[in-house]
């Protein structure tokens, strides 16, 4: 799978939960949201290799 | 997790209310508790015309986007602080409110541009002030004397922003580490209008966390400005607000106690408004409320600029 974080990419091609690769990339869940191939999806949901993942920092203001 | 409503796999988890929804059920939870807080809070009513301050980020132009959806009147208006800083800050974030209006031809949008207005852009002021790097608190001032004016030359009978819980809970966490007392007796989802020139103000988000507008966004497919501005990198509330969600994650919900527990401190009396308020009168250049002498420090910002035009 490949996954964009701002910008930074990672590829990954085994199977791992949301929460799994949040926790990998010690980022706190709190502090973003998960997109798979389009679609927003929960912390306990599963990647496979081949999604498209895009993780959104949701944390604005100054 | 699967969604309450439908059993679909959720979209988001709400761990603070033990709440997962499904792309199809978060948006209508995310409007019906947008109008409890209008209603709770007594924000506005379907017969007041609203003016919503759209940045181009997420949480404005998701306000904007629900406030239509529940048939308010609600029209924005944009300040272009002229902030490039080798982004196009500005420019950008003002394409993506000009885009989501002229999706919405009902709604109607009203652009500021400091630069051209008052001859010198948010950088340009903040440098001959002597803060080039920290020009936060001076955009902050302009950005209100402006919304306000809109709002009053407009005929708006509100003024309503996208502040989310997390950014009141920032700034609350800001005021009890330094007891801005003064502070904390004026932070709440609604401001009164002062009957002297001073709009009524109101935070219909103010419940939601941060994480729930940018899903709304998200779902919604509204094309929003995902960067930060250039200024607010360092910024004192962003540390904050990664605290909280430090705190929120090991116990969640203590983001949402903290604030929320505020409010109903607040309406039980705790700092409860000064017996003697700060008098106010129009300011001689511009007539908006000041508790200035003479000119209000938004109009004192420009003198020297002004008087050499």
């Amino acid at each position: 799978m490949h996954i964009v974080y701002r910008d930074k990419e990672w590829f990954v091609d085994q199977e791992l939960t949301v929460n799994q690769m949040l926790k990998y990339l010690k980022l706190l869940p709190e502090n973003v949201l998960v997109v798979r191939n389009g679609q927003l999806i929960a912390e306990d949901q599963k990647l496979q290799p081949g999604d498209e993942v895009k993780i959104v920092s949701v944390i604005s203001g100054g | 997790m699967r969604c309450r409503r439908c059993e679909n796999p959720g979209a988001i988890n709400m761990r603070q209310h033990k709440l997962s929804l499904c792309t199809e059920h978060f948006p209508e939870w995310f409007l019906e508790q947008t109008q409890r807080s209008i209603k709770k809070y007594r924000m506005f009513t379907h017969a007041e015309r609203v003016l919503v301050a759209v940045s181009g980020g997420k949480d404005s132009l998701a306000l904007w986007d629900v406030l239509l959806r529940l048939g308010y009147h609600a029209d924005g208006v944009y300040i272009d602080l002229g902030i490039d800083r080798g982004s196009s800050y500005s420019a950008r974030s003002k394409d993506k409110a000009a885009a989501f209006a002229s999706q919405h031809p009902a709604a109607r949008l009203t652009v500021v541009d400091i630069p051209q207005l008052y001859g010198e852009s948010i950088p340009q002021v903040a440098q001959r002030r002597h803060r080039p790097q920290r020009p936060c608190s001076i955009c902050g001032l302009i950005k209100r004397h402006e919304m306000n004016r809109v709002a009053l030359e407009g005929g708006y009978d509100v003024l309503a922003t996208g502040h989310n819980l997390d950014d009141e809970a920032a700034t609350l966490f800001g005021n009890v580490l330094h007891w801005q007392v003064d502070y904390l007796r004026h932070q709440f989802p609604v401001l009164p209008a002062d009957g002297q020139g001073l709009a009524r103000k109101v935070k219909p988000f103010c419940r939601f966390y941060e994480r729930e507008t940018a899903a709304y966004t998200l779902i919604r497919g509204i094309d929003y400005i995902e960067d930060e501005c250039p200024y607010a990198v360092g910024a004192t509330s962003l540390a904050h607000k990664e605290t909280l969600n430090r705190m929120e994650h090991d116990s969640p919900g203590a983001k949402m106690h903290f604030y929320t527990n505020f409010l109903k401190a607040k309406e039980t009396g705790l700092f409860a408004a000064e017996e003697t308020a700060p008098e106010l009168h129009p300011c001689p250049q511009c007539g908006q409320p000041t508790s200035a002498p003479d000119l209000c420090n938004f109009c004192r910002l420009w003198e020297r600029t002004l008087n050499a035009h």
